[in-house]
């Protein structure tokens, strides 16, 4: 026992060691490759095929019995309008009511007619508006200046192209907080963390194994995304690989720094969920990852953009969509670094290995 | 003399309200097997993991292979092996894997086929570790505390939870271990474990070390040949005597019993009868049963045993090891 020839050891630095340990981990629990790989795809599928591009859908109008039937006549006339015909006051109150139409016609004592409709309601101003062009034509309006339509459909401009970058953005900070926090805790509730400081190990080759790991399924999850919304929906990437990579990278160690910061102290898997969901909900909600940030109030937006996820969904974006190089995205790959490094440093000095 | 493998003066460590460890001394020689022997909560995991280095103490100096923990740390580690009581190790990988991972964290050390072949594993290589049994995990865990080639072994109860054939080959294991001259530290709460496997044993009670030696002298020093227990059917007289079955004797007949067979200790109420500690057993059984004829007790039960370190730690605390 006491004689070994250490040329018979083919030792393995720990730190590829502990980097492997991490991704046959990985590999080996089926959920998880799920999460990562396989929900997003789906999402995107899903989320692609709602948000098509298609013609306008036509908008229900109803029209009260009591109008004059040349008014439904020039409805019936009018732009991506369905006409209803309504039998009496109380039947289009209950149609209006539940959505079934848009908007209701009924003439009025003067002779004229009048415009039931929800002015919050998107497709009702739109509906008042195409109603009254038919109904003003049919009663003899004619435009003053002759108009010509030139109608676009550009790659890059679609709900489908605003949504891959975003998403990709979502899932390198899922992927981050939750594979990291996961795994640190549950390496702690088994006194793992314990035994393992109680080797000569190095405590940030650990940590830096969590990071490492991330870089290898980092290649995958873009490689998939980004080549699923190319493949399936021709969403473009307009600017270089190089740059998509350095966004890419820069954004996966952000959220692994966050991750190791999330479970730095927690002791079972319900507290660093908790954790995790508070630190990632605002996130989810204001990043505009599903629909554009500027739709929140001005006050918050200095809030919003101080938020890695926003700084990488628009980097991505700026990216895919419109070809920014590096250099112009210096501003938001300087806050993801600042969100790498301190969330790490505080992670190493607060981290709970027992 | 050489210096010793591990030094422990004066050691306090306060959880909360609980003193765990209270002024405790230990000195370990090089090469010897020494069991840290007590009941539950008398604080030997705090001890063996401040001398781990894992648990920093309130006060006291421990000095280990000439080393203090506030020094180089990680070159003591390299020279340390340590079994944890509670480490689950990762369950999705391999025996293999997990030896591979703890042998890249040490300079020096065997190879991982060498500690496979060493903890019986060789079947087991390309095993899950969740797929093992608590007896193939154990050896595993020792695995990983020998693959640095260690100078000293801390093993924390490794033996608690096993059944007795896997208990057994932990301890052939643990045998090997001291025939190479490393030096071992365990703590137990088996009493047979420490009597088989250690050179020396120190009994902690409430923090702090109640006696010292190796076992064979702890036994000595009760001044017993044998143990010899007794109870008496119902005929009794009265209180004074344990619960349960059998009767009840009067502290003074109990006392008239002690005397008249040359007990080293009084009578311990145990089981449902008496155990009298006995220096020379051919004379204090006639005169046991001459005794209880005297005072007309119907003798139920009668056996004797060899004095063990239970025994020792009984007459030192008055509560049994299992009790806790």
């Amino acid at each position: 026992m006491a004689d070994h020839n250490p040329s018979a050891d083919r030792v393995r630095p720990a730190i590829v060691e502990l980097t492997l340990v991490r991704l046959r981990e990985f590999v080996r629990e089926p959920e998880a490759m799920f999460w990562v790989f396989g929900f997003p795809l789906l999402l995107a599928l899903g989320l692609g095929i709602a948000f098509r591009n298609r013609p306008p859908e036509s908008i229900p109008v109803g029209v009260l019995g009591s109008a004059p039937a040349e008014i439904a006549a020039s409805l019936e006339q009018g732009r991506n309008l369905t006409v209803e015909r309504m039998a009496d006051e109380s039947a289009a109150a209950q149609a209006l009511r539940t959505g079934d139409v848009a908007l209701i016609v009924a003439a009025d004592s003067a002779g004229g007619v009048e415009y039931r409709f929800d002015p919050s309601r998107p497709e009702a101003a739109i509906a008042r508006l195409a109603a009254d062009e038919a109904i003003q034509r049919g009663a003899g309006r004619r435009d003053p200046l002759a108009v010509r339509e030139a109608t676009v459909s550009e790659r890059g401009s679609r709900y489908i192209d605003f949504f891959i970058p975003g998403l990709l953005g979502l899932n390198l900070m899922g992927s981050g907080v939750w594979s990291i926090g996961f795994a640190v805790v549950t390496a702690r509730k088994q006194k793992l963390l314990k035994r393992l400081v109680a080797t000569p190990m190095s405590r940030s080759q650990y940590l830096m194994s969590f990071l490492l790991s991330r870089l290898f399924f980092l290649v995958l999850e873009v490689a998939v995304l980004v080549g699923f919304g190319a493949l399936v929906f021709d969403v473009p990437v307009r600017g270089s690989f190089v740059t998509l990579a350095v966004v890419c990278l820069v954004a996966a160690l952000t959220f692994s720094a966050i991750g190791l910061l999330v479970s730095s102290r927690a002791q079972t898997v319900e507290a660093v969920s908790g954790l995790a969901n508070l630190v990632m909900l605002p996130m989810w909600i204001f990043s505009g990852v599903f629909f554009s940030s500027a739709n929140f109030p001005k006050v918050i937006q200095p809030f919003i953009q101080a938020l890695p996820l926003t700084a990488t969904v628009d980097a991505l974006r700026a990216h895919m969509l419109r070809g920014a190089s590096l250099a112009s995205l210096s501003g938001e790959l300087l806050l993801l670094a600042a969100w790498l490094v301190v969330p790490f440093v505080v992670a190493l000095r607060i981290f709970r290995w027992r | 003399m050489t210096a010793p493998a591990l030094l422990v003066r004066n050691l306090r460590k306060r959880y909360g309200d609980v003193l765990a460890v209270d002024g405790l001394d230990l000195e370990v020689r090089p090469g010897e097997c020494f069991g840290l022997l007590g009941p539950n909560g008398a604080g030997k995991t705090t001890t063996i993991e401040i001398c781990e280095g894992l648990t920093a103490p309130d006060e006291g100096e421990v000095v280990v292979l000439g080393i203090r923990w506030s020094g180089d740390a990680r070159e003591l580690r390299e020279r340390l092996g340590i079994q944890l009581q509670e480490t689950q190790l990762a369950e999705k990988l391999t025996v293999g894997e997990t030896l591979r991972l703890f042998r890249s964290f040490y300079r020096r050390g065997r190879s991982v086929d060498e500690v496979i072949a060493l903890v019986q594993l060789e079947e087991k290589v390309k095993a899950r570790v969740g797929t093992l049994s608590g007896g193939q995990k154990q050896r595993l865990a020792l695995g990983c505390a020998l693959v640095g080639n260690p100078e000293l072994v801390f093993l924390d109860e490794p033996t608690t939870g096993l059944d007795p054939q896997a208990r057994r080959q932990v301890w052939d294991l643990v045998e090997q271990l001291k025939a190479t001259g490393r030096t071992i530290l365990l703590t137990t709460h088996y009493m047979e474990e420490a009597e088989r496997l250690c050179d020396r044993v120190a009994i902690v009670d409430h923090g702090h070390v109640i006696a010292l030696g190796t076992p064979r002298q702890l036994v000595a020093g009760l001044g017993a040949d044998q143990i010899v227990f007794f109870s008496v059917a119902d005929g009794g007289d009265g209180a004074g005597g344990p619960d349960g079955a059998g009767a009840r004797l009067s502290r003074e007949t109990l006392h008239r019993i002690g005397s008249a067979v040359g007990a080293t200790q009084p009578p311990r109420a145990t089981d449902g009868g008496w155990e009298l500690m006995v220096a020379a057993t051919h004379e204090a059984i006639p005169a046991l049963l001459a005794e209880l004829e005297r005072q007309s007790l119907p003798l139920s039960e009668l056996r004797t045993h060899l004095p063990t370190l239970e025994d020792v730690f009984v007459s030192l605390t008055g509560r049994a090891l299992r009790d806790g």
